[in-house]
């Protein structure tokens, strides 16, 4: 494999961990609250069809961005009206979500645009475009880096820029912050929390909210800027990966953009089989490689890479003592 | 909160999240245009309306016995699985290997290797997360979702690279040797007068409804069943019992695994007669809406599987005859899910407004 090659596979690595890593921040500050989300794969379908939908029907992918985030939104919010307000089980929750969102994405745009569940596909300014980073084009010509800055760090879409930039804002947000401290805190010990007389709920149910905005995020990216359109089932998994993802992170948000930009390295070389076979000279199946990410998470669940402990009062909804 | 009466739990919170799951299922019929009516008459002509609806209700709730079964006894012991579609998969493989080893004499002796062969697959599918769970304190749920992703994959290489027949396109094993047919309901005599046409729902009906029976029978009238149903309430207890968490918890887990890889003797040999990818179809899904509101009791998962065959025929029905898509069902199914398993606690909240008063009479 040569340079150029190599580049390539790293633009498109940025480019498939930019929803894991979208979902994963999600799932941070949900989990970091102790809410299990596993519905991250719903919320994102959700708001990628909301965002395909309106991106079509109005021709503005801001507009399609904001629709995704209230359609994540929506189920953010019956996330936490089942796992807070109702206390019943967190993980059956997301399970059921997951599958709402499934079926109602497709019945949706069947009903809005009649093409077997697709929506119809976005052009020009419905969805996001390409951004030049300044100097790209004079820099190229610098040896090893110039390239590097050309090819990988410049020429994506507005929202992988975000999806980095929300790394150490997370990090800043959950370390810096009175909110993060007390978010953290939620999530280990709710009974302490409360004796500190701040509501257990409305910390929860903020922790939920953002989780529901950045996967509304994930979900705009994937059907206005990874993909033009939606289409049936187009999280994939995504989701669960993300899912991994956090659990490979153990939870903290550095972590979590290297397990993503790994999960996505994995994804872009599935996609070039003959990349490995040429530069390592065995054909590695293509099943392999998808099933790696779930395989590296099984072995960080098991202990046998560092441990990975989960927020001590995740899953476990909080009743107040009488 | 009030306690509510016994027969009101078992039987009122499931029906009035039964309803509430109808009630929001119509709302988006309406939403998008559609005449939840029109859908109800054509689900039920399409899934009961006849003997040959029928056989494909009960060919669908035949699964789904089987993976709520499986999911019920994982729950009696404390564990949700959430991966019987992947140990599914994997028992649809031990299936095939079986089915493809040898030339069946007769589909009675396939069908007793075909079914060890499912749940050894489908159990061993489950043990790597009963065992992690057990030893190394790892999440079942999260592990069971990886495994049903590990699944996918090596199913997909075994099916391309591995047991595909040569010259053959798309990936599939070849066709099972005919002495591994398995008689359909309309070949059974008795039943044929009933079934004229030929139905998919086949003799592995009895075996899920013998294997309904078995696990109420482990689970109420065995020594091991009282020892996961005491690990399932409170672990400290059981473990001050003398119940080892380690035993129970990989032996339930063995048990769910296989009674989810025994689905595939009805999917995989029954109708298909060979293995193609993601034979399952979800069924390992719905196991959890089955398990969830059949009240994890066997009688209870019976009836919910066949609700559910209904859903699923009733749903492929609308996808012929009506411009409502086929993914409905998914959102019922879901919204089934949301209520039984969610909501329930709302529910109960609400029942126990209307039980209020009454409770303070009688005392």
């Amino acid at each position: 494999m040569d340079y150029p090659m190599f580049l390539q596979l790293l633009d498109s690595t940025l480019r498939l961990a930019t929803p894991l890593l979208l979902a994963c921040l999600a799932g941070l500050f949900s989990e970091r609250a102790g809410i299990f989300d596993i519905g991250l794969e719903g919320k994102m379908l959700m708001a990628a069809m909301s965002s395909g939908a309106v991106a079509y029907l109005t021709g503005s992918v801001w507009a399609g961005l904001a629709a995704a985030i209230l359609g994540s939104m929506l189920f953010a919010l019956l996330h936490g009206l089942a796992s807070i307000t109702f206390r019943g089980n967190q993980l059956i929750s997301g399970v059921a979500l997951n599958f709402v969102a499934s079926g109602i994405t497709v019945l949706i745009a069947q009903d809005l645009f009649g093409q077997g569940g697709r929506t119809p596909p976005l052009e020009g300014a419905a969805r996001f475009n390409p951004i030049d980073l300044p100097f790209a084009q004079e820099v190229s010509g610098v040896p090893i880096l110039g390239p590097f800055y050309a090819e990988v760090i410049s020429g994506h879409t507005f929202l992988v820029y975000v999806a980095i930039l929300l790394v150490p804002w997370s990090w800043w947000v959950l370390y810096r912050t009175r909110f993060g401290l007390r978010l953290r805190a939620v999530g280990e010990n709710p009974a302490s929390v409360d004796t500190a007389g701040v509501s257990v709920v409305r910390l929860r149910y903020a922790a939920v909210m953002i989780t529901g905005v950045l996967c509304g995020l994930a979900g705009a990216y994937l059907a206005t800027g990874l993909q033009a359109g939606f289409g049936r089932e187009m999280t994939a998994g995504r989701g669960y990966i993300a899912l991994a993802a956090l659990i490979f992170a153990k939870w903290r948000p550095w972590y979590c953009l290297w397990a993503c930009l790994l999960f996505g390295f994995l994804q872009a070389l599935a996609l070039r089989p003959d990349l490995i076979q040429n530069s390592i000279g065995i054909s590695v199946p293509v099943p392999a490689l998808d099933a790696l990410p779930y395989v590296l998470t099984v072995v960080v669940l098991a202990g046998l890479v560092g441990k990975a402990i989960p927020p001590r009062a995740g899953g476990e909804p909080y009743v107040k003592e009488r | 909160m009030t306690k509510l009466p016994t027969w009101a739990d078992v039987v009122l919170v499931p029906l009035i999240s039964l309803s509430l799951a109808a009630i929001v299922s119509a709302l988006v019929l309406l939403a998008i245009g559609q005449s939840p009516r029109e859908a109800i008459s054509v689900m039920v002509d399409g899934a009961v309306g006849s003997p040959y609806a029928w056989g494909y209700t009960l060919y669908y709730a035949t699964s789904f016995i089987f993976t709520g079964l499986a999911v019920t006894v994982a729950f009696h012991a404390g564990l949700f699985n959430i991966g019987g579609e992947g140990q599914a998969q994997m028992g649809g493989l031990g299936v095939a290997l079986v089915c493809l080893a040898l030339p069946w004499p007769h589909w009675t002796v396939a069908l007793v290797a075909a079914s060890l062969g499912a749940a050894a697959f489908g159990a061993a599918w489950a043990f790597i997360p009963a065992w992690l769970q057990a030893k190394r304190g790892s999440h079942i749920v999260i592990t069971t979702i990886m495994f049903n992703y590990i699944a996918a994959a090596l199913i997909v290489y075994m099916l391309v690279d591995v047991l595909r027949p040569d010259g053959q396109m798309d990936p599939a094993t070849a066709n099972f040797p005919p002495g591994t047919a398995l008689p359909t309901l309309n070949q059974i005599p008795g039943l044929d007068l009933i079934f004229v046409k030929k139905v998919p729902a086949n003799v592995s009906l009895f075996l899920a409804l013998a294997a309904a029976a078995l696990v109420w029978v482990l689970l109420w009238r065995t020594r091991l069943g009282y020892e996961i149903r005491a690990f399932g309430k409170s672990e400290a207890a059981a473990r001050y019992a003398g119940i080892n968490p380690v035993r129970i918890t990989v032996i339930a887990m063995l048990i769910s695994g296989a009674l989810a890889g025994l689905m595939s003797v009805n999917n995989v040999m029954g109708e298909a007669g060979r293995l193609v990818q993601n034979s399952s179809e979800g069924a390992g899904f719905i196991g959890i809406a089955v398990a969830l509101m059949g009240r994890n009791h066997p009688l209870g998962v019976i009836l919910a599987a066949l609700l559910f065959g209904f859903l699923y025929q009733g749903g492929a029905e609308l996808g012929l005859w009506t411009s409502i898509p086929i993914e409905l069902r998914i959102v019922v199914q879901g919204l089934v899910i949301l209520f039984t398993g969610a909501l329930d606690q709302m529910v109960r909240m609400m029942l126990g407004v209307v039980f209020r008063p009454r409770a303070a009479k009688a005392a």
